[in-house]
């Protein structure tokens, strides 16, 4: 059941928390952090040093995204004059596009040992499992002794961790220690409904204890309606949040055509195409299985917030879903302004042919093949061709 | 950790036996009937010939829904009926007492359609499936169908029209794009299953195959999967190890997504390789699985096995 792995097994992102409110929790739990507190300016940067936290200290950059090390994201300071120096800088230099929601100031500790622990959703053995390194730290990822314990449903935790402890070498005068902290994160895992659970680092003080350097929490939000005390640490772009509120999944990339569909693998499989013909899609918007007049026209209303769509793809695979109805709501949104763009659409299913009639004097092209639909977009229309088809 | 069930007959389960008075008539009841999403499919699935028998709506037990009785437990329902097949229509929220009920009520195929169902209540409802002897399709499925006989779950009905190709698609409208280029040339389908859309499915692309091996090796496969996860990646090395083979291409959505984007699907993201589409690529690749760029590609490629 136990295995040495060489690859760590990487999750899919759900509700991350940033680092200090994972900190939030592992305070919550009883699991030693050290002392840190949040700053979203300069001078409540100022006013925590004067009052609560004492020199020296990292600044931490509170980004959704892993390498802050690396990024130059994390500095230490060693007195007030390096923190005016540093904090405006790095509260504005982005991390893989993120913009930090504030930087967290932390006491520096000195440690012996750094210890990489890590609980996280096994989708394929469907239960969670525990990773634990001994070489804690930022290149986790390639390295090559953790060890890894599934748990299953009815197992006893506390034998688990003193079993993967005895694995990764970590010495018997710690074993208790370390065999206490994992439980407590194991009770925020099992009780927060999280997915991920990750410390890396946890560092190993010179006194035996064990305190985590980092946090990376990532909780279920689908179980968000049995945790109220959880939604503060949702977070969303305004469109990405009008766009939840209609039930759509939107993702915005770069490119300049939209791609709407019913179905988030339709959608997927539409961006494939669109990129195979030359095309940069610049939204991904699924708008579910239930589609309306009223859901189309909402879905055009978020993509007529992203600014650099020129061009909009719909592929939508019709039969339960009524086809004219959705061309009418493609209609009304032409007719009040809301999109001025031309639409490339692959109509098919249940009323088509009355989709079409609608949407006959248009912007609209309608197309039977969403190949047809994609090469037009992409490679321009020919006078014609797109009503050639109907 | 894959649990073994391999002696569990889908096919059979979804057509009985022949020569039963119930042959490919099987009792099926309809968990939230009465919501706005459950009534339009009760309607729809009775339209295709399913044996919608009995509907549960704690609090509305006495009514009926256009001639299908209403019952408020699960229990009632089944003693007076039998049915051996449910699906699952109720919110989310409700997901995990619904499942629950039906499976201590001896319901033996469990088609979960919800969207959006914590991940903890689907690892416990699959779980408790598990020690009772029963299958859960989904959560976040549009279900199954085996074409001309039964249609269990909110799939239209056009695209499918019965044949021997085996559909097993990680995605719903995918599946249903699938088997419309499949019917438009000659593969009519024996069976489609949608795996789910969620991180954790009550039944993997493994199970599925094992669940089905009943029917003829040289059926025609179909994989539909996704970014995401590793299910294509445990799936071919099930293959490699049990020795499955026969005509099998696949198709892959979502290899031009951006990495660490939840595209649609609550499973469908892809953190460094893993769940990548390159990784699945190469999985299929070593098995010499062809994987089609585009669904239209599927029957074409399908057409070539047939001439190999």
């Amino acid at each position: 059941m136990n295995r040495i792995i060489n690859k760590l097994i990487i999750f899919f992102q759900e509700m991350r928390l940033l680092e200090y409110q994972g900190k939030e929790l592992f305070k919550e739990f009883g699991i030693p952090i050290p002392k840190s507190c949040i700053a979203f300016s300069i001078e409540e940067a100022r006013t925590l040093l004067t009052n609560e936290i004492t020199f020296p200290i990292v600044l931490k950059s509170q980004v959704p995204v892993g390498g802050r090390g690396k990024a130059g994201a994390i500095k230490k300071c060693k007195n007030m004059k390096e923190v005016e120096s540093q904090f405006t800088v790095l509260l504005n230099k982005k991390i893989e596009g993120e913009s930090p929601r504030g930087l967290l100031l932390e006491e520096i500790i000195t440690i012996s040992k750094e210890l990489y622990v890590s609980l996280f959703l096994n989708r394929s053995a469907r239960c969670f499992s525990l990773i634990v390194s001994a070489a804690g730290g930022m290149d986790i990822e390639s390295t090559e002794n953790r060890f890894i314990v599934d748990i299953i449903s009815k197992g006893d935790i506390e034998d688990i961790a003193s079993r993967i402890a005895g694995m990764a070498g970590i010495g018997s005068e710690n074993r208790q220690r370390f065999v206490d902290f994992v439980q407590r994160l194991y009770k925020l895992l099992c009780e927060k409904e999280a997915e991920l659970v990750e410390v890396n680092p946890a560092a190993l003080l010179k006194d035996g204890s064990i305190v985590a350097l980092d946090s990376k929490v990532i909780v279920d939000d689908n179980a968000l309606f049995r945790h109220p005390e959880l939604i503060k640490y949702e977070e969303a772009t305004e469109l990405e949040s009008l766009a939840k509120k209609n039930g759509f999944s939107f993702v915005q990339l770069q490119g300049n055509i939209a791609i709407i569909g019913n179905g988030a693998g339709l959608v997927m499989s539409t961006l494939d195409m669109v990129s195979d013909a030359g095309g940069n899609a610049g939204a991904f918007l699924d708008f579910g299985g239930s589609a309306t007049s009223e859901t189309i026209y909402q879905a055009l209303t978020v993509i007529s917030r992203v600014k650099s769509i020129q061009k909009i793809v719909v592929n939508l695979f019709g039969g339960i879903v009524r086809t004219d109805l959705v061309a009418q709501g493609i209609l009304r949104a032409y007719s009040n302004n809301l999109i001025t763009v031309p639409v490339f659409a692959r109509i098919s299913g249940a009323e088509s042919v009355k989709a079409k009639e609608i949407l006959n004097d248009s912007k609209a092209h309608l197309f039977d093949r969403i190949e047809d639909a994609i090469h037009a977009a992409v490679h321009g229309i020919k006078s014609q061709e797109g009503k050639a088809t109907l | 950790m894959i649990h073994q069930t391999y002696d569990y007959d889908l096919m059979r389960i979804l057509e009985g036996n022949i020569g039963d008075s119930d042959y490919r008539r099987q009792p099926v009841i309809v968990q939230g009937m009465t919501g706005s999403f459950g009534s339009v499919h009760t309607r729809l699935m009775r339209e295709y010939g399913t044996n919608i028998v009995a509907g549960v709506t704690p609090g509305k037990g006495g009514q009926t829904f256009e001639g299908v009785p209403i019952y408020n437990n699960v229990s009632e329902a089944v003693s007076n009926t039998n049915a051996k097949i449910s699906v699952v229509f109720v919110p989310a929220p409700h997901f995990l007492n619904a499942t629950m009920e039906s499976l201590e009520n001896g319901i033996k195929l469990l088609i979960a359609i919800p969207e959006h169902v914590p991940i903890r209540d689907s690892m416990r409802v699959i779980e408790y499936a598990k020690e009772r002897g029963a299958r859960i399709i989904g959560p976040n499925t549009p279900g199954i169908i085996v074409p001309g006989t039964i249609k269990i779950g909110i799939m239209p009905a056009d695209p499918f029209t019965p044949g021997k190709t085996i559909v097993f698609s990680r995605s719903g409208t995918l599946m249903y794009e699938v088997a419309f280029n499949l019917s438009r040339n000659g593969f009519g389908q024996k069976i489609c299953l949608g795996i789910g859309g969620d991180p954790i499915n009550g039944t993997s692309l493994i199970e599925a195959i094992e669940m089905v091996r009943t029917a003829n090796s040289n059926d025609p496969i179909v994989i539909v999967g996704e970014i995401g996860g590793d299910a294509e990646e445990k799936f071919v090395s099930h293959l490699e190890a049990s020795g499955i083979s026969g005509r099998m291409v696949a198709y892959i959505a979502g290899r031009s997504a951006p990495k660490e984007k939840k595209m649609g699907h609550a499973g469908a993201i892809v953190y460094g390789k893993y769940g990548s589409a390159e990784s699945k690529f190469e999985s299929f690749g070593r098995l010499g699985i062809p994987v089609a760029k585009t669904p239209a590609e599927l029957p074409l490629l399908l057409k070539d096995k047939a001439i190999q």
